[in-house]
């Protein structure tokens, strides 16, 4: 289907472990947990008041001089996108307007840029001193704030919201001029972001992309709805390090957090062309959907998963004797994990028993958008270095689960690793990502 | 990968819309034809304080008509429910078996997928407000997370929270067709049903599936979305005359307004289509995605992007410029984009941009954000369909500055059969999608 003349010359990631992809890859390596007390805000009365918040971090030092006014319109996804933006362009090679000006070597009109973005959750702040002023009798009153409330929210307060802002400003300061498209599929986003723009390459339309995902988690209104949705975690507030449990039999529930993961995909040729290093090729696509009318939960047999899988294997034209390693989504809810590892096992058939899985999330935590691209960060490193790390809080594995978690780091060359993202919703993707052998 | 494979050819076989001027194909298109407006007074919520007082309303609209499973739809964001609506009309047209474990129409659910461009879910007002001002100390100038959290955990409801999520209208639609093809949604803002549409076709073109049920949903008629649109003084204020206020091209013009609602197109491939013996509604011949990489706040001056999206989806068609019928504007009725995109006609159609007509629809129906390219391209199919292009309305103090044929106030017979629909969203985002009478050649 096209999908193997695409191949990634680049990575860039900013996660909880670290503000780069290869301090990330050194703290999986470590088993570091990311995890910690939320700082954001008082989570005083949440029952999970944990989270995975990435610390010290300035978008000042990623955006030019002459764009730093843009600053004041950026959530903070759009900051956490843009420095992984940075690191994977720099990593590639590429040398952009923002990068250095006089040295441009791509085409803005053939760059192309697809991102995963969640639903950026406003600044309650700063909407607060319209809301309190509103209040009348005890009662927020829309009247007050739609006649006066409103004129205190500054001019440009949408902009920072808009899911596609992230590719806009990323755009704007690399000049990315190619097709650009922001993916809304909530913790499926990235990967699904990845295989578009994959498919873009595949295409013709353009020879280089910037795909990945971004998001900012650690918001009181995205954990009360993920509190009250009953997929955070309310134990192990105390230890934070052992609270997120992919597929473990003490899994309680996901863990969220804030992070950008980032690819620069390329048409095989231009890379070759401009003698760039070329890390993975992306050798199968498979999208699909679970169905299930209670949402906020995977189907039990798992079954979107496993024709996602089955033909991402197809597209890749490999069977499941090829895959050297799976990263899968592992949520860390119950009967998620459970579903999700009949969907993998009916995929994959007897090589389950072989083929190590490597959950991510119980040291990265739940990064939405962002989790199935920083798994591709982490899975072109784990090929680069040869070297699958242990999993982290999977000591005794759930019932009914067959998976092969990898419990001690593993050696070994690896040629086909396989990243597997599914959206509460249902949205569900497989990407088969193939050691580049020349 | 060669892209014109004959049986790679994607045509479209079914539509379905839910809008401010009507919940099925023939009401809407009537409407357009005779210049009929969405817009009054908001009901939705209280907006009569609002710099904008109106919007056009999806009414009386009823979800439960086209389900046998309310309760599993009844959750739903304004954007789900009516997804609902325009999908399983437009299922019905194109011999697509829904809310089935055994389909008998033939059609492989593994190549069969969604693309939709939606958004968000809105919030309950009095909660979150209300929240939010219990925490918040004027004194201090800090919030007490504990104070909001009080309020915010007794009031919100999980299920409203869940259908916040962008992507869950294509969740609805999974459950509803069982599809099990490629499923994506994105949000691109006011181009993002455009796009949604165009990487379906891709998805078909390339094999990934053989059927895609595309479109958009979307409601921004709400306290946030009001709120930062004005803010942003991008709606039309004229509280007085909300029926006259979209007024694309006109020189009076002063915003757009928000509409609301949900378009699908069943894209399948010529292949498949005739296999199944279906009719086939029209041809979808190109798509052109491009961003403008100028400035978040603005559109690029001379519209960069703009054009290099339509002469995209023009190259990806294999046509000439002369070879367009009629271009559906994004049309806004906002300064900024009906001048822009006046130049941006004339930058790519040269001699022949007087004598195209190109018109806007949401001087009708508003502007339905994520879901409105979609619904633009239902208008463009059936414009081919009865070679009848919808006007611009309340177009009569045209802009001196605008000189293009905006088809103003009356539909207008002509033979049309290549439509092509214009989308661009706010950040600098351009989807452009091309479709043509169907015919075997």
């Amino acid at each position: 289907m096209g999908s193997g003349c695409v191949v990634i010359t680049g990575i860039g990631a900013i996660s909880p472990l670290g503000k780069t992809s290869s301090e990330m890859w050194e703290g999986l390596c470590a088993g570091r947990c990311g995890i910690d007390t939320i700082t954001a805000f008082d989570p005083v009365k949440f029952d999970c008041k944990i989270a995975g918040e990435v610390k010290d971090f300035k978008v000042r030092d990623y955006v030019p001089k002459t764009f730093r006014k843009s600053i004041k319109l950026m959530s903070r996804d759009i900051e956490l996108s843009i420095a992984a933006a940075d690191e994977a362009l720099r990593n590639s090679g590429i040398v952009t307007k923002a990068i250095d000006p006089e040295n441009i070597n791509v085409v803005p009109e053939r760059f192309a840029i697809n991102l995963g973005a969640g639903l950026i959750s406003c600044d309650l702040v700063e909407l607060a001193p319209s809301a309190s002023a509103s209040i009348v009798d005890g009662k927020f009153d829309i009247r007050k704030w739609g006649g006066e409330g409103i004129e205190q929210i500054t001019p440009l307060w949408l902009l920072k919201y808009l899911p596609n802002m992230l590719a806009c400003h990323i755009g704007i300061l690399h000049d990315i001029r190619g097709p650009s498209n922001s993916i809304t599929c909530s913790e499926a986003s990235g990967l699904l972001a990845i295989s578009e723009a994959a498919g873009v390459i595949a295409r013709g339309d353009s020879d280089i992309a910037l795909a990945g995902g971004a998001e900012a988690k650690v918001n009181p209104m995205i954990m009360i709805r993920q509190c009250l949705l009953k997929r955070a975690t309310s134990e192990n507030n105390d230890e934070p390090d052992k609270a997120y449990r992919p597929f473990d039999a003490e899994a309680k529930g996901s863990v969220f957090g804030e992070a950008a993961g980032m690819v620069v995909l390329e048409d095989i040729e231009h890379a070759r062309n401009r003698g760039a290093e070329i890390y993975a090729q992306l050798a199968g696509i498979g999208e699909s959907t679970n169905v299930n009318s209670v949402y906020e939960h995977l189907e039990p047999d798992g079954k979107g998963v496993r024709i996602a899988i089955e033909k991402a294997m197809e597209d890749a034209q490999i069977g499941p004797q090829d895959i050297d390693l799976i990263i899968p989504h592992g949520v860390g809810i119950a009967a998620d994990d459970l579903a999700e590892s009949r969907g993998i096992e009916e995929a994959i058939g007897n090589a389950i028993n072989r083929i190590p899985v490597w959950p991510t999330k119980s040291m990265l935590s739940n990064t939405g958008a962002a989790a199935g691209a920083i798994d591709v960060v982490a899975a072109i490193s784990a090929m680069n270095e040869a070297r699958i790390p242990a999993a982290k809080n999977c000591e005794k594995k759930a019932e009914g689960c067959n998976l092969n978690i990898v419990t001690e780091a593993i050696d070994k060359e690896l040629n086909y690793v396989l990243c597997c993202s599914y959206s509460y919703g249902g949205q569900t993707a497989a990407v088969v990502l193939k050691k580049f052998d020349g | 990968m060669t892209k014109k494979e004959p049986d790679r050819r994607v045509v479209i076989t079914g539509l379905g819309i839910v809008s401010p001027v009507g919940h099925d194909i023939e009401t809407v298109w009537d409407a357009m034809l005779n210049g009929k407006s969405g817009m009054a007074k908001t009901t939705i919520f209280d907006a009569s304080t609002f710099p904008t007082s109106f919007s056009a309303e999806v009414k009386d609209y009823d979800f439960t008509q086209y389900t046998k499973n309310p309760e599993i739809h009844k959750y739903g964001n304004r954007g789900s429910k009516f997804v609902v609506g325009a999908a399983v009309q437009a299922c019905k047209q194109a011999g697509i078996d829904v809310e089935t474990d055994e389909p008998t129409d033939g059609i492989d659910r593994r190549k069969m997928g969604i693309y939709l461009g939606a958004g968000e879910g809105s919030v309950n007002n009095e909660i979150f407000f209300g929240a939010v001002a219990n925490g918040w100390d004027n004194e201090t100038s800090k919030m007490d997370w504990g104070k909001w959290a009080e309020v915010a955990f007794a009031g919100f409801d999980p299920r409203d929270e869940l259908e916040q999520e962008p992507s869950m209208p294509a969740a609805h639609l999974a459950v509803l067709t069982g599809a099990r093809g490629p499923a994506r949604s994105c949000l691109t803002a006011c181009a993002a049903s455009t796009q949604a549409v165009g990487e379906a076709l891709m998805l078909i073109r390339k094999g990934a599936a053989e059927i895609m049920i595309a479109g958009g949903a979307h409601s921004m008629i709400h306290p946030l979305g009001i709120m930062g649109f004005n803010r942003l003084t991008a709606l039309s204020t004229r509280n007085d005359s909300p029926t006259t206020a979209s007024r694309p091209f006109s020189a009076s013009r002063d915003g757009f307004v928000v509409g609301e609602g949900a378009a699908i197109l069943i894209l399948e491939s010529l292949a498949s289509a005739k296999k199944r013996g279906v009719e086939i509604l029209a041809e979808v011949i190109g798509f052109g995605s491009s961003s403008d990489a100028f400035r978040v706040t603005d559109m690029h001056e001379e519209g960069r992007g703009a054009i290099q999206a339509i002469e995209a989806a023009l190259k990806d068609a294999g046509i000439d410029y002369k070879d367009v019928d009629y271009i559906n504007a994004h049309g806004t009725s906002t300064t900024e984009n009906d001048s822009i995109e006046t130049k941006v006609i004339k930058a790519v159609f040269k001699e022949k941009a007087k004598n195209i007509p190109v018109s806007s629809v949401k001087s009708m129906m508003g502007h339905l954000i994520g879901a409105t390219g979609a619904a633009e391209l239902i208008s463009c199919v059936l414009a081919i369909r009865d070679n009848i292009i919808p006007p611009t309305i309340n177009l009569v103090d045209r802009d001196p500055e605008l000189d293009l044929d905006y088809v103003p106030n009356e539909a207008r017979k002509t033979k049309v059969d290549v439509a092509i629909n214009e989308s661009f969203g706010f950040g600098g985002q351009n989807n452009v999608v091309i479709i043509k009478r169907f015919g075997e050649n």
